[in-house]
């Protein structure tokens, strides 16, 4: 089999061995939840609760009428004990806290909604922005706002994400070998909505079992295709993945749908498959919580809301003394302050490093290797952005194209100074964006 | 949680690498042919390569405890300077000479200009340039390689004709192990070729500049070196300080061009005038100019070889 992939990019050591063959269990039941009203990319939601308030499973708790936005929802029953800001692991947003009353009663409006042959393409993108459903991969980028470009960009194919390319994270891994038909199912829905007839499965070659595994699931698909990527970072990053499963480039500064192409991740397709089948919204996801800072590594179905700490004592507790807890995987994932936050949406895992492999790296000069420039994925010059962002010479940063950096953090990695070179980039961007949000 | 967690910007990986294990691979690489100099020039050889390692190093402690800054003599950097320095020097030449050039290398190329990576020429060529222009008769007082040295040319001088016509030319496999006449580093083809494959092989250096550098050399002197001579052409390429230029100076990152566009031109502008030079310059050997030339050209060539950004339209 000939393996797609992009060009540019790097090898980091895999590390999912821990969790690679390891059945996805269910979480232990929540006491208590925390849901942040504010998961996903775009406006964070007003709670429809008071506190007091009894609620059931699935229950609409916060929404908005702003487009790039998606309402949340109450993964327990019991009762509403605080609407406060607090601390989630994207920042501080304000939270619902709901105290489990143990039963798990389910809302009377969760039921099914049909087969996607009965509903119409317009029906199943309102389940989808009801069910708040948000991009799985960690970035959480409401769906149903993806599912709606505007009429004059043809969409052409979808590009299932499955190359899990993040080290350690195998919750994607795991998903792909038990439960396919849900991936598939719901790909076909959101094929209907875009009405395309064209699917693209990606999956990285080091995970062969999980290519049959979907080979396998799309035998009788005529217009879905399987993939099989080559194994390197970052290869589930969104235009490299279209690049590798289409050739087709999506232009500096545009969306994947520029090129006719929407990219979902196959944790998403599944809690589409999941709220068309049962009516159950995205109340729960399946996060890997693994690293050398955790006793007992595992694959695990968690409720939104339950706390970091209780996860992580639930995987045998920390290993020592932690040194960095990560939500998402150790390229793009976000260290967190503490362990007292609520899982979210995006939390596609936890890991937990160990004091030795969290130390900080001394900055030394920059020799001008070029490595940085021989596997940047985006084929920018991160050295020459890096030292003018350092500079705050932001405006000349610009000029070498700050903006079509993508973060993957490639570059950081590669460097045999440590060099913060992703960290100084994403400084420049923010401030070159400010500067033109202001402008405007 | 008793201990405090500690908090940054990804990635939070990094790849195993350092500035000390690129130096110590290329000093790995140049091993094989320092001992192939000490064993075809005796103590004359360990005595320059000493002398510019020593210097070197003491230069880069002196000149960093004055300026107040942190001591990186542990980084190898200065032992590869002085190393090359001292391939570039003929083992004849008294102790003085590799200090001093070693001292101009650090101090002068170097640590003038910012240190470690933003040097603009290469150091040790730049020194070399330097003693070559000041002490030309020692810097050119080649012998025989063996315990009974005598007077000899380089193989380069001995084919372009500029002196001691009449001397046999060595045999291409004299030239291959090195048994001939030349400055220390340079004259063993075979093992500075090995050092360089090894380097590609440990991901040091792509094979992009050297093989470019060494191509362009034999295209041209196959073409312009009268007669299309093959054997010519090999002589070409392994004879002189071509091996050791292409792989290890040419290489240098700090002066090079990032880009893997550019990398390509600078190759191709070394081979250039590193065949000019030899073919119709009053020098037998151009590699070291050609080089300096090329590096001062490197910034240019950086910024006009701009990689197309993913996804840019024209």
């Amino acid at each position: 089999m000939g393996f797609l992939s992009f060009r540019g990019g790097v090898h980091p050591p895999h590390f999912k061995e821990a969790t690679t063959r390891l059945k996805v269990e269910k979480a232990k039941e929540p006491a208590v939840v925390t849901i942040p009203l504010q998961q996903h990319i775009g406006a964070p939601c007003e709670p429809i609760v008071k506190v007091g308030d009894q609620v059931k499973v699935g229950q609409k708790i916060g929404e908005t009428s702003a487009f790039v936005s998606t309402p949340v929802h109450s993964s327990v029953s019991g009762t509403v004990k605080q609407i406060a800001r607090m601390l989630t692991p994207t920042g501080e947003a304000v939270c619902i806290v709901i105290e489990s009353d143990g039963l798990n009663t389910v809302h009377e409006n969760v039921i099914p909604k049909g087969d996607i042959s009965n509903l119409s393409g317009k029906e199943i993108l309102s389940i989808i922005k009801d069910a708040g459903i948000v991009g799985m991969g960690g970035a959480a980028f409401p769906t149903h706002v993806k599912l709606s470009p505007p009429p004059e960009k043809k969409i052409e194919e979808i590009v299932l994400n499955g190359a899990e390319c993040e080290p350690y994270l195998t919750a994607d891994h795991r998903l792909m070998l038990e439960n396919p038909d849900d991936i598939i199912y719901g790909l076909k829905a959101m094929m209907k909505v875009l009405n395309v007839t064209k699917a693209y499965i990606g999956i990285e070659d080091n995970k062969p079992d999980a290519i049959e595994s979907m080979k396998r699931a799309v035998e009788k698909e005529s217009g879905i295709q399987v993939v099989g990527l080559h194994t390197k970072y970052p290869q589930g990053a969104e235009k490299q993945l279209i690049y590798a499963c289409t050739k087709k480039e999506v232009p500096s500064g545009g969306l994947p749908m520029d090129v006719g192409v929407v990219v979902n991740n196959v944790g998403t397709a599944a809690a589409i498959a999941n709220v068309i089948k049962t009516g159950m919204p995205l109340v729960e996801r399946i996060a890997t919580i693994t690293g050398k800072g955790i006793k007992d590594p595992k694959n695990l179905l968690i409720k939104i809301g339950t706390p970091f700490k209780e996860i992580i004592e639930q995987c045998g507790g920390y290993n020592g003394n932690p040194g960095k807890v990560i939500m998402g995987g150790p390229m793009m994932g976000l260290a967190q302050y503490t362990d007292e936050i609520p899982a979210i949406k995006g939390t596609s895992g936890i890991l937990v490093l160990s004091q030795e492999e969290a130390r900080l790296p001394e900055p030394k000069p920059c020799i001008r290797c070029g490595k940085c420039v021989e596997i940047c994925p985006a084929f920018i010059q991160p050295l020459y952005i890096s030292a003018y962002a350092l500079q705050n010479m932001h405006e000349t940063a610009e000029k070498y194209n700050a903006l079509d950096c993508i973060e993957c953090g490639s570059c950081s990695f590669i460097c045999p100074s440590k060099r913060p070179l992703l960290q100084s980039i994403r400084v420049s961007k923010r401030e070159i964006i400010a500067k033109k949000r202001k402008t405007k | 949680m008793d201990n405090r967690l500690i908090v940054s910007s990804s990635p939070h990986l990094r790849a195993d690498d350092s500035i000390n294990r690129i130096m110590r691979d290329v000093v790995i690489a140049l091993l094989p042919a320092t001992l192939a100099g000490i064993y075809f020039f005796r103590m004359g050889a360990v005595k320059v390569i000493l002398a510019a390692i020593i210097a070197a190093v003491v230069t880069e402690a002196v000149i960093q405890k004055v300026r107040k800054q942190p001591v990186t003599i542990n980084d190898w950097s200065a032992v590869v300077t002085g190393l090359l320095l001292a391939f570039n020097i003929p083992a004849t030449a008294p102790w003085w000479l590799p200090v001093i050039g070693s001292i101009f290398a650090i101090a002068i190329v170097k640590h003038t200009f910012g240190g470690l990576g933003h040097n603009f020429m290469n150091p040790a060529l730049a020194a070399r340039a330097m003693l070559l222009a000041s002490w030309p008769v020692p810097m050119t007082n080649w012998v025989t390689p063996g315990a009974d040295a005598v007077s000899t040319a380089t193989p380069l001088a001995l084919i372009s004709g500029t002196e001691a016509a009449g001397q046999a030319l060595p045999s291409m496999v004299d030239l291959l192990i090195g048994n001939v006449g030349g400055c220390i580093g340079e004259t063993s083809a075979i093992l500075l070729i090995l050092g360089g494959v090894y380097l590609i092989f440990r991901g040091v250096i792509t094979p992009r500049i050297p093989v470019i550098y060494i191509s362009t050399v034999a295209v041209l002197t196959f073409v312009l070196g009268g007669g299309f001579s093959l054997q010519y052409m090999i002589y070409q390429v392994l004879a002189g300080g071509l091996m050791l230029g292409a792989f290890y100076m040419a290489t240098d990152y700090a002066s090079s061009p990032v880009t893997p566009k550019g990398q390509v031109i600078y190759a191709l502008g070394c081979g250039i005038l590193t065949s000019i030079i030899r073919l119709y310059g009053g020098y037998p050997e151009g590699v070291s100019y050609s080089i300096l030339l090329m590096n001062v050209a490197a910034p240019l060539i950086d910024k006009y070889t701009s990689p197309r950004v993913f996804g840019e339209v024209k």
